[in-house]
């Protein structure tokens, strides 16, 4: 649906110097999926999103929106494309001077569409998002979530089939967010709205996305569904945007205490899918003459998946110990725990 | 020596009449070339919508070249151009070509930084949406700047009673001509008394209309 190939885009920030926001990035996004892009302030997140609708055009390479090379497109073609595919904003760029029926008829308007339609189209949007009882107000009457549902009626007037979010719950508290997240998921599943959306929260990631990439850097350093990127992620970026919402990591003073008491090994458990529901540690420990003792843990849910992770001290003679991590092995991910970050 | 306020009443009358005239008109072919000017600056501006690094500058430097000058120095020097598109140098319409000149180029500045307020999140949105520059220009620029240019045309309103006032001078006619001509000249301040009561009058009244309607745009 949106294929970036080889991409890059090159800022000449004064007549020497020039940043490489994005660098060589190729990535493709399905149709219907939720894809999510994710990195630190900086990393070229906001440059990626804005070359699927030639808001920047690419330096290098190309991107495709449906399978068509968009660098190609005349003024008019663009202008037609980007009707089809909506944007939502950290601040949600509403119109201060047109009502929430104004902002939301906008798009409507540009694209031609008789007044009877757009009268029954911005009505049919508002009571979606929830704000039918506000068509009337201006935007400066509204919150920071109703602002960004008027956005996300605004992006939708159109029917397009994509939707590309910048930072759209940046802004907003956790529980507004969380709204505005089901709003999202809801626009996908109720208008298969293909949506690509960039973030710097892992929490936004973890709640709806299919797939994700992080970015650092301009580079796309790690690519895959969010169920692996979670349960095994690979670079140290990752990891670290993946503590930030599991909270997974023991602390050094506890993980210090530990190691003098010498009671015992520490092994951090992961348990996904099925396994979650077994009881698979209390098994073990009845077979062998091993104690578990629970440092620390928690069960999420990814992708409709649960996703336990525990951090667990294994007592017992080492022998022992061994044959139980290797029983544990076959039903689930163990490593031992050598360090507080680990 | 005294005024004979029989023939004065209408005399005040008239020239109220021509105060108006100059202004009004004046402010309407001001209008469309000041907002008109203002927005081909910002659009052309660099990383603007329709951005053209050489009629910006030219446009720029223009402005810049004729805004310093004094407006009673504009005065006489346009007047050769006056009387070419005028077809005369004397009367109300003689001064009202002078008074658009300098007004423009006060209300493209005034429009000019009443659109570079807008934040340019806004015009994205629009952009992303489809909307050629064009439309840009008259749904989105326009739209979002209309209640402070609202109060930036009310301010050059209350300059322009100022201007005419000037322009008076060089034959205009209007209420400064009035009082220049019977207060100063003729050393009777009864009369001036009367037509800068009536000055102080008009500039209230343009004041107030404006700050009514920017209210009404600007919804506060
Ligand atoms: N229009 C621009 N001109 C110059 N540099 C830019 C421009 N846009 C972005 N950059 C630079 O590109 C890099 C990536 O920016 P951005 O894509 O906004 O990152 P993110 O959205 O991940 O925070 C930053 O170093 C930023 O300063
Ligand atoms: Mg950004």
């Amino acid at each position: 649906m949106i294929e970036f190939r080889e991409v890059s885009k090159v800022f000449h920030t004064s007549k020497q110097n020039e940043v490489k926001a994005v660098n060589d990035v190729s990535l493709s996004v399905n149709e219907g999926e939720i894809f999510g892009v994710i990195g630190l302030s900086g990393a070229g997140k906001s440059t990626l999103l804005r070359l699927v609708n030639l808001l920047e055009s690419p330096t290098y390479g190309e991107v495709l929106v449906n399978d068509k090379s968009i660098s190609t497109l005349s003024p008019k073609e663009l202008r037609q494309m980007r009707q089809k595919i909506g944007m939502i904003f950290q601040n949600f760029n509403l119109f201060n001077s047109r009502t929430v029926f104004g902002n939301v008829a906008y798009p409507l308007k540009i694209a031609k569409v008789p007044k009877q339609e757009i009268k029954k189209r911005v009505n049919e949007l508002l009571s979606f998002v929830g704000l039918a009882d506000k068509a009337d107000q201006y935007p400066e009457q509204l919150s920071g979530g109703q602002k960004q549902r008027v956005g996300i009626a605004r992006a939708l007037a159109t029917s397009p089939d994509i939707l590309i979010c910048d930072e759209a719950t940046s802004a907003l508290d956790p529980e507004t967010t969380g709204e505005i997240l089901n709003l999202l998921k809801k626009v996908n599943r109720e208008f298969n709205v293909t949506i690509l959306l960039i973030t710097h929260e892992m929490n936004v990631i973890r709640t709806i996305c299919n797939r994700v990439a992080v970015m650092e850097n301009g580079e796309v350093i790690e690519e895959g569904s969010v169920y692996d990127i979670f349960t095994n992620p690979q670079e140290r970026t990752t990891q670290k945007f993946i503590s930030s919402v599991l909270n997974d990591h023991i602390s050094s003073n506890l993980f210090k205490q530990l190691q003098a008491s010498k009671k015992g090994r520490l092994y951090r458990v992961i348990f996904m899918g099925d396994a979650t529901n077994q009881p698979v540690l209390s098994n073990i420990a009845k077979d062998y003459n091993v104690s578990v003792n629970i440092i620390n843990g928690n069960i999420s849910e990814l992708q409709e998946a649960l996703f336990g992770n525990l951090v667990v001290e294994l007592q017992g003679n080492d022998n022992e110990i061994d044959q139980v991590v290797e029983e544990l092995q076959k039903q689930v991910q163990v490593k031992e725990v050598t360090d507080h970050a680990g | 020596m005294q005024v004979d306020w029989n023939t004065f009443w209408p005399r005040i009358f008239e020239a109220t009449g021509e105060t108006l005239t100059m202004v009004l008109f004046t402010l309407l072919f001001s209008s469309v070339f000041g907002i008109a000017l203002g927005l081909l600056l910002y659009v052309t501006r660099e990383g603007n919508i329709l951005e053209n690094k050489v009629l910006f500058n030219i446009l720029n430097v223009f402005i810049n070249i004729i805004r310093p000058i004094p407006f009673i120095i504009l005065l006489v020097a346009l007047s050769p151009v006056t009387r070419v598109v005028v077809g005369t140098t004397i009367g109300t319409w003689a001064a009202i070509f002078p008074m658009t000149i300098a007004a423009s180029f006060g209300i493209a500045r005034i429009v000019e930084n009443n659109l570079v307020s807008i934040d340019p999140g806004i015009i994205e949105a629009a952009k992303a949406m489809g909307a050629s520059p064009v439309s840009i220009i008259f749904t989105v620029l326009i739209p979002e700047a209309l209640g402070p240019l609202i109060l930036g045309l009310t301010f050059i309103s209350v300059a322009l009673i100022d201007f005419s006032a000037m322009a008076g001078t060089v034959g205009g006619g209007g209420l400064g001509d009035l009082a220049m001509t019977y207060g100063y000249q003729r050393f009777d301040n009864s009369v001036m008394f009367v037509t800068v009561l009536l000055l102080i009058v008009l500039t209230q009244i343009a004041q107030f209309i404006g700050n009514y309607l920017a209210r009404i745009f600007l919804r506060r």
